[in-house]
């Protein structure tokens, strides 16, 4: 990872709804090229803060960079050069492989000449150029989830942000899918994701774990194990995020 | 000797060209959690809603408590918690109303069977004038699994009731299992999370509509073959490429933060562990740990499904 150039800075980064603090005042810095994972339980303000950083949200205090823009005054310069991927893919079944890159592509801006390049870079790379008029909807899952990320990365953003992008997928896919990951950060590309899976943790350069809005924890996983003497993510997380209220549970 | 609470024999579903479930053959016995272990897809939705008697079989038959999923289903119903994979309580009646329906619609008393549901509905009580499509996640969960005990159901039976929710809330869910299971309650769960696998009593791991196999969770992972090296170290990404294009590689997987490495040969000695760490110190990858390990349920997955696959 890049020590120098930081493509995510967020300094107390708060949102309210009411009275309630969806997200308090987190700071915390991504480099290029870093996978950094972002975990909390649910309800913790992940998501949340999520959208803030894709600039669909706007925050209530503090400040946020991402890719060099404004999350308060330039969301729509942040949209342009971020990718996203969620858990339930963004691609429409109803629709063939070839007519879903052309879509994202599309969207993401790109024209003409470089689209038509674009398109076949992405089904050539995942060798799905024989399936291109097949509809999604009848392909299988770890292909519809490759594809999902490749589109997502059409447009050549600097950060991509991947919400539980292997959620229920088979052991092997899921694999799979985190060493595109991998390729896609040598590249250059800042990778962004959260997810259940706590081996998962282990594969990024950094995890952040958030609380009832704040963040709890944040180092390299082997920092985080060292720091609270655990031997697996698992462990860690359960023992930031049960603390110390809930040992009552814990007797189950 | 323990009764069987659910049969299936030679169970086939299509849904057109698609073949849901393809012979499918496994027992659950009274008192124990049984877990379909397998990923989206392979075809647990469409084998509990045969069980729950939602969806005739193509082929085959099921038996659930002793009655056939076709001919008996009224009399099956009863006597059964589902809690499907979608949350499917009313969004807009509240916690308490929800429970005092599906009371209502078994014929059940709240009071009786409190006992049973004291644990979860202790910490949703203070949301019991909310709206369910208020809750969060957890909590929905929560009140879905009082809602599907309500009327003390034989078999209990758990579409992905964990997907989605996060690792502390999967432990304390796991627990509260294992509580309703000394209250002589059997479970049917299925689970994309091979690490709740250890949790059930027997498992069934299912892929593309086959079973692959069933046993303990203990059994299974003995049943892995082949030899298995835990092997830590800096550089990951390096390391696993280059494990896989070692000349006696099998299969090389990440696993947290160590890789798992299968060899090809039956059996491996000192020397032959020697040689794979000077290998990987030949293309500059520093070995931390390198060590004979235990497969795990994943690892005897990952290595049936590819036998399938490569067969």
């Amino acid at each position: 990872m890049a020590e120098n150039a930081k493509v995510i800075t967020a300094d107390k980064l708060t949102k309210r709804f009411g009275a309630f603090t969806a997200v308090d005042a987190i700071s915390f810095e991504v480099g290029a090229g870093e996978i950094f994972g972002f975990l909390g339980a649910n309800g913790a303000g992940k998501t949340t803060a999520m959208r803030m950083l894709t600039g669909l949200l706007k925050p209530t205090s503090g400040r946020a960079g991402v890719a060099g823009y404004d999350v308060f005054t330039q969301s729509e310069n942040i949209k342009r050069r971020i990718g996203y991927m969620s858990q339930r893919f963004s691609l429409y079944e109803d629709l063939t492989v070839y007519e879903n890159v052309r879509f994202y592509g599309a969207v993401y801006g790109l024209r003409s000449e470089t689209l038509r390049a674009k398109i076949k870079a992405v089904l050539e790379e995942l060798d799905l150029t024989h399936a291109r008029n097949t509809l999604l909807a009848e392909l299988p899952l770890g292909w519809k989830q490759r594809l999902a990320f490749s589109t997502a990365l059409i447009h050549d953003p600097a950060i991509v942000f991947l919400d539980e992008p292997t959620g229920g997928v088979d052991p092997i896919t899921r694999r799979q899918f985190w060493e595109m990951i991998y390729e896609q950060a040598e590249r250059g590309t800042t990778i962004f994701v959260t997810t259940h899976y706590m081996d998962e943790a282990e594969y990024c350069d950094r995890v952040s774990i958030m609380v009832d809005g704040r963040i709890a924890a944040l180092d390299t996983p082997r920092g985080l194990k060292q720091t609270f003497q655990a031997e697996t993510m698992d462990d860690v997380f359960v023992r930031l995020v049960r603390g110390p209220k809930s040992s009552v549970e814990a007797g189950g | 000797m323990q009764s069987t609470v659910v049969r299936i024999e030679h169970l086939v579903k299509r849904f057109g060209d698609v073949q849901a479930l393809d012979d499918c053959n496994a027992e659950v016995l009274q008192g124990e959690i049984f877990g379909f272990i397998g990923p989206d897809g392979a075809g647990k939705t469409t084998l509990f809603r045969i069980l729950t008697t939602l969806l005739t079989p193509d082929e085959g038959r099921a038996e659930v408590l002793g009655l056939d999923v076709v001919d008996d289903y009224r009399r099956i119903r009863p006597q059964l918690g589902y809690m499907p994979g979608r949350f499917s309580l009313y969004h807009d009646l509240s916690v308490e109303e929800n429970l005092t329906f599906f009371a209502g619609i078994f014929d059940a008393d709240v009071q009786q069977n409190y006992e049973l549901i004291r644990d979860l509905y202790e910490q949703l009580a203070p949301f019991k004038d909310r709206r369910a499509g208020k809750l969060s996640g957890g909590m929905k969960q929560k009140l879905a699994l009082c809602c599907a005990l309500i009327h003390k159901p034989q078999l209990l039976v758990l579409d992905e009731p964990t997907t989605g929710v996060d690792a502390v809330s999967r432990r304390e869910f796991w627990d509260m299992l294992g509580r309703l299971r000394e209250h002589g309650i059997s479970i049917v769960v299925s689970t994309p999370y091979m690490d709740e696998a250890r949790r059930c009593d027997r498992i069934a791991l299912i892929q593309d509509g086959r079973i692959l196999s069933t046993d303990s969770p203990q059994a299974l992972s003995r049943s892995y073959r082949r030899p298995l090296l835990s092997v830590r170290v800096k550089q990951s990404f390096a390391a696993l490429r280059a494990l896989r294009e070692f000349k006696h590689a099998h299969s090389v997987y990440s696993f947290g933060d160590a890789l798992h490495y299968s060899d090809a040969r039956t059996t491996l000695t000192g020397k032959d562990i020697s040689e794979l760490r000077d290998y990987l110190s030949g293309r500059s990858i520093e070995v931390e740990e390198l060590h004979p390990i235990e497969p795990t349920i994943e690892d005897s997955f990952m290595e049936l499904s590819t036998e399938r696959n490569d067969g």
